[in-house]
């Protein structure tokens, strides 16, 4: 089955002599829902730009469904949808313009795309807004108004830079909604975002780029299992002693009532329920002390650092 | 994308050019109307009835020509640098980028949208002159052809400004210090034939000489020192030139992809 993204050997030095990729390979499944993630600076924007042709690659391969962009570039950018990091629509320009005037670029019909553009701008939240010109528009709502523009060519392979950022909790639980929706109709998906809990969340496949190459490239199943040890924080009823001693366990006395305890892959808390049991603690709540793939992004990006 | 699609994605770049230059009309269909009125007052009324005769017309009819020509010359040029650097620095020109229009339609569209806007102000550049000179014309054709050479021209040099500048500076310094220089010196307002051998020689390094005589003659009937043949072709091989060299810019990506 042809991949909906194949990247071979891609490599880009800017003219100042940076050398942002070299030589990455990545494929992406059709229907995946997909993270590219990395620090700032590691090629994510730049392996983006490649692939949506705002970039000049300095040597290698993008096949997008299997039209080789160097080749069938038309074909190529016909299944490919892009939401950028940056707002880059026309500011002056009014909403449903500004999808209108995107799908007479892909050739659709006035009236067709009109008919479009209302279905996105509708699901999306911004019919309302329909007449307003975009430079008005709140920051969740040009970043819905991306997302709309990028799908109005209903696109096989939607890209999503940093799609959540700066975008209220709420606003971001119905956009993953949306973007959910979109996928389990068979539109790929690949996503770079900040939010790693949300990567975790909705992303069955992961690569993880650092310093222009791909540094680990898996299921994100497979990558979790990597983990380790992961750290707790345990809320507690009752104040908690001094010197708080647990055998077995690595704990730290954070305040009277709260405890952080690194666990093991293979440990188990109930001991550590059973010990706290004895001592008459009762815990009132427990949660992670930080993501679990953020523990793994950053234990594997910091490695060499 | 097929032939209708290519059709479909030409039109929305040229009719979201001529909305943008409609839109923002008192800056730029107003601001000729008003400067060409005053030429044809001062220079028609106030001077020209001083001057008396230039190539056998009263003054007057002898500037009309060349003043239609000056403001399709600036205003083609114009709408098409700044619309197009102002995608760039929106970055509002990366939805073109990303989306499947060849760049001969972006250039297409980009440009004729110029062509549009030099074209409605030559219109209404002669719609005001009708208040001062009654309205001629000797060759239909000429005067076509050198209107839609000249801002077909200019249009592309426009473009290839937009690609090249970096800042809003940018854009104004062609126009500034190459464009109205040349216009003027251009043979809007005299004939070469009154200049010394030497100068008229200089003048005919001037693009923009060839232009204004060839709508002149379109016009009047008179083109002055300028050979027609001559002034058709400089005019032809310019936008063949230009437009291969903004496609092949377009095509690199320079100025626009890293």
């Amino acid at each position: 089955m042809t991949k909906a993204l194949t990247i071979r050997k891609l490599r880009k030095t800017y003219d100042n002599g940076h050398e942002a990729l070299k030589g990455i390979d990545l494929s992406v499944e059709p229907g995946d829902f997909f993270a590219l993630l990395g620090p700032n600076g590691a090629g994510k924007s730049t392996t983006i730009g490649i692939i949506s042709s705002l970039v000049n690659k300095s040597a290698g391969h993008v096949d997008i469904f299997g039209y080789d962009i160097d080749h069938d570039l038309v074909a190529a950018k016909c299944h490919l949808g892009v939401v950028p990091q940056e707002f880059n629509f026309n500011q002056f320009e009014k909403v449903q313009d500004v999808v209108v005037t995107q799908a007479g670029y892909y050739g659709i019909h006035h009236r067709e795309a009109r008919r479009n553009s209302e279905s996105y701008l509708k699901q999306l939240g911004l019919w309302d807004k329909r007449d307003t010109q975009s430079r008005m528009l709140s920051g969740g709502m040009k970043r819905r108004l991306m997302i709309a523009r990028a799908l109005i060519h209903q696109p096989r392979l939607l890209i999503l830079d940093e799609p959540t950022a700066g975008v209220d909790i709420e606003l971001r639980r119905t956009l993953w909604d949306f973007i959910s929706e979109i996928n389990s109709q068979g539109t790929t998906v690949i996503l770079t975002t900040h939010y790693l809990e949300e990567a975790e969340q909705m992303c069955s496949n992961i690569a993880i780029i650092d310093d222009g190459s791909i540094i680990e490239n898996t299921s994100m199943k497979q990558l979790l299992r990597k983990l380790d040890k992961e750290s707790f924080f345990l809320d507690t009823r009752q104040v908690l002693p001094e010197q708080s001693i647990f055998a077995g366990y690595d704990v730290r006395r954070v305040d009277e009532h709260t405890l952080e305890v690194e666990v093991g892959k293979t440990q188990g808390l109930n001991g550590l329920f059973l010990q706290l049991n004895e001592q008459q603690i009762d815990v009132v709540s427990m949660r992670n002390k930080s993501n679990r793939l953020e523990e793994l992004f950053v234990g594997m990006t910091n490695k060499d650092k | 994308m097929g032939l209708q699609q290519n059709w479909i994605a030409f039109c929305t770049i040229f009719f979201k050019e001529v909305r943008r230059f409609m839109r923002i009309w008192p800056q730029t269909l107003l601001p000729p109307a008003i400067t060409m009125s005053l030429y044809f007052v001062i220079f028609g009324s106030v001077i020209g009835s001083r001057i008396g005769t230039m190539g056998g017309f009263d003054y007057m009819t002898f500037v009309v020509p060349g003043l239609v020509m000056m403001s399709v010359i600036t205003n083609s040029y114009s709408n098409v640098s700044s619309s197009f650097y102002s995608n760039k620095f929106q970055k509002s020109v990366e939805e073109l980028l990303v989306s499947p229009v060849p760049n001969w339609i972006i250039l297409a569209g980009y440009v004729l949208g110029g062509v549009a806007r030099g074209l409605m102000t030559a219109c209404i550049v002669i719609a005001l002159s009708l208040f001062f000179v009654d309205f001629q014309v000797y060759s239909l054709l000429a005067t076509i052809l050198a209107v839609l050479l000249t801002s077909l021209m200019f249009a592309l040099g426009g473009f290839l400004n937009a690609l090249f500048a970096r800042s809003f500076d940018d854009v104004s310094i062609i126009p500034t210090f190459v464009l109205t220089p040349l216009t003027y010196l251009g043979g809007v307002f005299y004939s070469v034939k009154v200049l010394p051998d030497f100068w008229r020689g200089v003048s005919q390094a001037n693009p923009i000489l060839y232009q204004v005589n060839a709508f002149r003659y379109g016009m009047l009937g008179y083109s002055g020192v300028v050979d027609l043949d001559i002034a058709f072709s400089i005019m032809a091989i310019a936008v063949a030139v230009l437009f291969v060299v903004c496609l092949h810019l377009l095509n690199t990506g320079k100025g626009l992809r890293s």
